[in-house]
């Protein structure tokens, strides 16, 4: 396969995924914004939390100033001038998929393209009117609804491959940093006694519903998610389809599967990677420290995208 | 000065011609609003697929929707014998032409065209002269541009034998009537045209001196106005679609760059012009083509289909003597005519052409796409006095032709059925034989009144069939 194509491939599904992930992120924080405040706020920290994680605060202040829920909201859903807005994203996802759309399947490229189409109708009706909520679920199913007719449609040889990586390298990335963001705020568990314990209930939770693991999370531990589980069942449930350790088996497999010498260095890490994980026990990983750990590990994913180019994408 | 339109589907006296009967008796006996909500449906349909088009001087690089008309254009398949056996025959002169013309120049030695037409010409190409091309092909793939005049005989044109496009929405449109309305092709013999990739692929297949070539289609890439096609034949065909930059020489050898490392091409049909193939050669601003590409292809190392020079022998200023090539190189007598021609660089015909402007249709004989051009008779003064100005300052670049009365066919528009102006651009395939499927592209220009059919100037399409008689 050429190299621009799998190139197209990759990041038409890591933008894809990306945009699910955003979307995901402003479901729970536009929830939690909703909730009592203990009387502080008016659920502003909260609605930045996803820009913070983006990194693009620093962007949206120098456009729009202080915090202002309706612009945060814009700024980080349909702004095209944002190129990290979910609009931006499937943007970038459907332009890659022209790319290659003789590569993909029809059924593939009528869902992203009717996406598309459907993202701009809403951009000029302006998310008030669409309804936030009613948004993010739009936004989740349109990628629930690629991946369904890409896995129903799809020939599995180097294009499946691609699209795969592309998913699961966006999405342990993504895992690792809202569970970051998420554990940087609670903290370890206190139990406090000034009603802490029910506000931590509810951030767990939420970053839970995120990833859609509360159910999994449920049937696993039962009992309130505190931040060991929770960086247990997020981190090593392979059983957990959006856990780290699930994104890295499927990213072994996907690169080991591949034709070819020129891989050897990505599919070296994959492979380092995740026995590293399989064999991770979450007393081991609270010992180094969670933040210290999360952080290693978003370096090591980084690193492997980077192989992944070097190796494929952008051979000579 | 009253004009006579042939209508595709009526004779003079208003009733239906018959080939188009039993789809007249279906279009009466279907409701209205079931039409309506039908083309609704193939307007979201080609939406949702993407079968678009990008119009150049449009800054947003928007893409459109080339309209679809639902009422088809019907060719009886007596009729059809004839226009495939003269775009056949045409083809094939052509194809002679150019292998004499880069090699012994015979046609030029017998006195039948003015050496300085071919050699002068743009389209000409120093670097393809006595090189020995497989099969001694050069256009591969060509479009044959036909009218119909007032009483219905077919005109040639124009050939298209650079990179001819269109061909996606023939097929694209067959798969939309098809969707929409079974039950006509249900009802009669209407030939097939859906194995058009799968000849094409022979073809080029069949260019290479190889057993199986590795074959590939080089598309400018996605901002150009045809990408959908590129990517649509590419997909139909099973081969790679790449652009420049996927591409690489070395040893003399074409390379496409792979997720397994190199990997060697052997025949590229290339959607590029012959300018942009070569920054070594041609334009070497072009950031499009593979530097080094002429070398090779000079080696005799990969195959391009079309060959380099082809826009040679679909010049404007060379149309005119496509007859003689036809007596010349087939001892044959054209089957389809050409429309009578001025070359405004002879100084008798410029007079006559300058004097009779407002009758004319006046064009650049490099130019394509309806870019360019003058229909006298839907010109304003000031438009023909502007264009006098650019005829005169370079009459070379210019030839014209009378107004031809372009045949009618029913279309759907704003209000109702009215009929509206079309052409045909069969296609041509020229491999181990010289091969046609039956049809082509109808171009139908929507505007009242209008006789331009491209899609950048507002044109649609419609199916193009031909029916058992």
């Amino acid at each position: 396969m050429l190299s621009r194509t799998a190139s197209d491939l990759y990041w038409m599904s890591r933008y894809l995924e990306r945009a699910e992930n955003l979307a995901r992120m402003l479901e729970v924080s536009y929830s939690l914004s909703l909730m009592p405040q203990d009387g502080r706020r008016d659920g502003l920290d909260e609605l930045a939390m996803p820009l913070l994680i983006t990194g693009t605060l620093e962007e949206y202040q120098q456009r729009h100033g202080a915090l202002h829920a309706e612009r945060i909201l814009h700024f980080f859903a349909l702004d095209a001038q944002n190129p990290a807005s979910i609009y931006s994203c499937l943007g970038a996802a459907r332009s890659n998929a022209h790319a290659v759309r003789g590569r993909i399947t029809a059924d593939m490229w009528e869902n992203i393209n009717a996406t598309w189409l459907e993202i701009r109708s809403i951009a000029e009706q302006g998310l008030g009117r669409y309804g936030i909520s009613r948004f993010c679920e739009w936004v989740k199913e349109r990628s629930h609804l690629f991946r369904g007719a890409t896995f129903g449609t799809i020939v599995r040889g180097e294009a499946y491959r691609f699209i795969r990586l592309g998913t699961f390298l966006e999405r342990a990335d993504n895992t690792l940093r809202l569970l970051d963001a998420r554990y940087e705020l609670l903290g370890e568990d206190v139990d406090d006694l000034d009603g802490r314990p029910a506000h931590s209930y509810y951030q767990w939770s939420a970053l839970l519903r995120a990833l859609s693991s509360f159910e999994a999370f449920a049937e696993v531990y039962r009992g309130s998610p505190g931040a060991r589980k929770v960086s247990e069942l997020l981190l090593l449930r392979r059983e957990v389809p959006r856990s780290l350790s699930a994104c890295m088996d499927e990213l072994y497999q996907m690169l080991d599967g591949l034709p070819g010498d020129s891989g050897r260095p990505a599919q070296r890490l994959a492979a380092e990677l995740n026995a590293r994980l399989r064999y991770t026990h979450i007393d081991e990983v609270l010992e180094e420290g969670l933040h210290a750990w999360l952080t290693d590990f978003i370096e090591q994913i980084h690193l492997l995208g980077g192989v992944i180019h070097t190796s494929y994408l952008e051979v000579a | 000065m009253t004009r006579t339109f042939y209508d595709e589907m009526h004779l003079p006296d208003g009733a239906c011609r018959p080939h188009y009967q039993a789809f007249s008796r279906w279009l009466q006996g279907t409701p209205k609003d079931l039409l309506d909500q039908r083309r609704r449906e193939a307007d979201l349909l080609f939406h949702r697929a993407g079968i678009t088009f990008t119009l150049y001087g449009d800054a947003q690089g928007t893409e459109r929707l080339i309209p679809f008309d639902i009422i088809p254009r019907s060719i009886p398949a007596s009729e059809w014998r004839m226009v495939e056996r003269g775009c056949i025959q045409r083809v094939q002169a052509l194809n002679l032409f150019l292998a004499d013309l880069y090699h012994d120049q015979r046609i030029i030695k017998a006195g039948l065209i003015p050496a300085e037409q071919v050699l002068a010409n743009e389209g000409y190409q120093l670097a393809m002269q006595g090189l020995d091309l497989h099969r001694d092909l050069y256009a591969h793939i060509a479009g044959v541009d036909l009218v119909r005049d007032g009483d219905g005989t077919y005109y040639v044109l124009e050939d298209n034998l650079r990179t001819p496009s269109g061909v996606s929405y023939m097929l694209e449109d067959r798969k939309m009537m098809m969707r929409l309305f079974p039950e006509l092709f249900a009802n009669q013999r209407i030939a097939p045209i859906d194995h058009y990739p799968n000849l094409l692929l022979d073809t080029l297949k069949t260019s290479s001196p190889l057993d199986n070539p590795t074959v590939v289609v080089l598309t400018p890439g996605r901002f150009n106005s045809a990408y959908f096609e590129h990517a649509f034949l590419a997909r139909e065909m099973g081969v790679e679609l790449v652009e420049g930059a996927d591409l690489f020489v070395r040893d003399d050898k074409l390379f496409m760059r792979t997720t397994a490392g190199a990997k060697q091409v052997d025949v590229v049909y290339r959607r590029l012009d012959d300018a942009f193939l070569d920054p070594l050669a041609f334009n070497p601003d072009s950031m499009l083509g593979v530097p080094g590409l002429l070398s090779t292809y000079r080696s005799g190392n990969v195959v391009l289909a079309n060959a380099i020079g082809t826009g040679v022998a679909d010049d404007k200023s060379i149309y005119p003597y496509v007859g003689e090539m036809i007596r010349f190189y087939l001892a044959e007598e054209p089957i389809l005519k050409n429309v009578p021609t001025w070359q405004c660089r002879k100084p008798s015909e410029l007079s006559h052409v300058l004097a009779n402007l407002k009758d004319l249709v006046v064009k650049e004989t490099q130019g394509s796409g309806g870019y360019g051009m003058l229909v006298g008779p839907a010109a304003s003064n000031a438009e023909i006095e502007a264009f006098r100005l650019r005829l005169i300052a370079k009459p070379d670049a210019y030839i014209a032709q009378p107004t031809l009365c372009l045949s009618t066919c029913p279309t759907f528009v704003e209000n109702g059925i009215a009929p509206r102006h079309i052409d045909l651009r069969p296609f041509v395939l020229s491999g181990k034989e010289t091969r046609i499927v039956p049809g082509g592209l109808t171009r139908v220009a929507l505007r009242e009144g209008s006789l331009v059919v491209n899609s950048s100037q507002g044109g649609g399409t419609k199916d193009t069939w031909v029916v058992e008689d």
